[in-house]
């Protein structure tokens, strides 16, 4: 059946059939414009999320303690790089350009995971970001190598495979540290007690403060709720910690039997939105680090567009002559 | 190269491995610096990439050192990182090239493709070497040094001939780093004993060919090969700039603040 000749309402009802029936959306077919704009938004903040994520983690690559751990760990960023590439591409595939989306970042109309803005101070945190933060974006992305949208679901699932193991180095430095000295265990609970909180926000608001969450779900762009995601990260989590030997940074949490599952305290919302906001330790110092890296490249970029047209103009007079 | 190993003392070949991981952690860690900081993602990975492998090549060295080290001290407990790690300025004996600061995005082509063709031809030639642990390295290091060489040349021949102002830098960097060159293709005693003995290269005899190389590559991209007289050396006695102190105690600093720690 052409689409051409069936309404705007007609085209809709087809499309959230195919949703409803598990197919994937892919680039070429019709698509409501709020879902275009919801994935680009999604997709883009997860691809940025990537590339700032490069910026704590890139800290201690010249600082890491050993040479293996140095080489693991400037692999890993290496990943992340390739993440945000990867990233990148899927979203220009709903027709907008790495350039635009690069531009949003850094004039602050789009996001990245806010737990970057946190400060990466100790060789502890190289352990906590890979095992918290890595832990709680891989309990996401899990969830969206379901998501209706082809490319974004192939994404996930490629980008999966490599964040377990950016966990396992993250828990491997926190199993180094905590049978280590007493000063390397007092290392592992500073980080692990400054990034378990952070790491539980970065799943969102609760459902009932989520802006996006409704037409997300309806859409299968997510799979499961922010706080359903938080409760599996929340229940990993604590027999990690223990296993760690390291105090639990959350004193109300307890098992509760009846429902197969952690009682939490509750998030510090306030400082949630403060650092949405753009009040973290670090907000104005990442997007100025992109802001400066992107400029100081400009005439790196120019010279290589410049060197592409005359090897081109060469060419093209070769053939000419020819 | 011909081979008399027995004639060769244990700690002329741990000093010597040892500055080859010397070499190699320090640009390694001059390129890790531009992580998060490259024109372009494609270049954050690129560089990290080359990153690595320096790393890499620096760890097989070091723990050749570290064997043979504990071999000739009856210990077990030398590792890596005590070459990495727990030596000041004075004992590394990279060569000065590498510890100059990580400068912009032309500086970095211009000392990369000194280097790269540099190791190139010095690989090929420690291949040969009597002693089979520095040839296996060298036979490992070598493929990768290939990639490092093809992407140093496409860099500086899109730099060079790109616009007016990346021509003006690289021809600056080039000027710049260009004193520090020679030391490259010097010969001390310990090494002139083990180029005796077959072990080590002979980097005077590289000169010719990395000069016609490098020339070839500068020509082509538009550049001049600088032709000033002055040139420094000191790198392999331990006589550095001011640069290495820096990096090392930023390198150094959190294994030397926990001693006796396992990471």
């Amino acid at each position: 059946m052409a689409e051409y000749n069936k309404s705007e309402a007609e085209l809709e009802a087809v499309f959230q059939q195919k949703i409803d029936s598990e197919q994937k959306i892919e680039p070429k077919d019709w698509m409501p414009e709020a879902y275009r704009k919801n994935l680009i938004r999604q997709m883009s903040q997860h691809a940025h999320s990537e590339v700032i994520g490069m910026q704590p983690e890139g800290n201690w690559i010249t600082r890491a303690p050993s040479l293996r751990r140095k080489a693991v760990l400037l692999s890993k960023v290496q990943d992340e790089g390739g993440h945000g590439l990867y990233l990148y591409s899927a979203t220009e595939t709903l027709g907008i350009e790495r350039s635009e989306l690069i531009a949003a970042l850094q004039s602050g109309q789009a996001k990245y995971a806010s737990i970057f803005n946190y400060p990466a101070q100790t060789w502890g945190d190289m352990g906590a970001i890979g095992w918290l933060v890595d832990g709680a974006a891989i309990v996401n992305q899990v969830s969206l190598q379901r998501t209706s949208y082809g490319p974004y679901s192939r994404g996930m699932i490629r980008i999966c495979k490599e964040e377990s193991f950016h966990q396992r180095q993250g828990y491997v430095i926190m199993m180094e540290l905590a049978k280590g000295t007493p000063a390397q265990k007092q290392m592992a609970q500073d980080s692990l007690n400054r990034f378990y909180w952070p790491a539980l926000m970065m799943f969102g608001p609760h459902d009932s403060e989520s802006a996006h969450s409704a037409k997300s779900m309806k859409w299968k762009i997510k799979r499961e709720t922010n706080d359903d995601l938080r409760q599996k990260f929340i229940d990993q989590t604590a027999p990690q910690i223990a296993y760690l030997g390291l105090e639990h940074p959350d004193k109300d949490l307890v098992w509760n039997e009846e429902k197969g599952q952690h009682d939490s305290g509750e998030i510090n919302w306030e400082e949630f939105y403060a650092v949405i906001n753009g009040n973290g330790h670090s907000n104005r110092q990442r997007i100025q680090h992109h802001v400066k890296a992107h400029e100081e490249g400009a005439w790196v970029r120019d010279a290589m567009s410049a060197y592409q047209q005359k090897k081109s103009q060469k060419q093209a007079k070769a053939e000419t002559a020819a | 190269m011909t081979s008399s190993t027995e004639t060769v003392s244990k700690q002329d070949t741990i000093d010597y491995a040892a500055r080859l991981g010397d070499d190699a952690i320090v640009i390694g860690h001059r390129l890790s610096e531009w992580v998060s900081r490259a024109p372009f993602i494609e270049e954050d990975v690129a560089l990290g990439n080359v990153a690595l492998d320096f790393i890499g090549h620096a760890r097989m060295y070091y723990t050749y050192a570290a064997q043979l080290s504990n071999e000739q001290n009856s210990t077990d407990d030398i590792t890596e990182d005590n070459f990495a790690y727990l030596r000041d300025e004075r004992q590394f004996q990279n060569h000065l090239l590498h510890e100059l600061h990580k400068g912009d995005f032309a500086y970095s082509t211009a000392r990369q493709l000194l280097i790269d063709v540099y190791n190139k031809y010095f690989l090929e030639q420690l291949k040969k070497s009597s002693d089979e642990t520095l040839a296996a390295i060298a036979v490992k290091a070598a493929k990768e040094t290939n990639y490092h060489c093809r992407r140093s040349k496409s860099w500086t021949l899109r730099l060079g001939d790109g616009t007016t102002e990346s021509h003006e830098r690289m021809q600056l960097a080039l000027n710049d780093i260009w004193g520090y060159s020679h030391e490259l293709f010097e010969l001390d005693d310990l090494e002139q004993r083990l180029v005796d003995a077959g072990v080590a290269v002979d980097c005077t005899l590289l000169k010719a060919d990395w000069l016609k190389e490098v020339t070839a590559i500068i020509e082509e991209a538009t550049l001049t090969v600088p032709d000033q007289e002055w040139a420094v050396s000191g790198g392999r006695q331990g006589y550095h700039t001011e640069h290495l102190g820096h990096l090392l105690t930023e390198m150094q600093f959190v294994h030397r603040s926990f001693p006796g720690a396992k990471w």
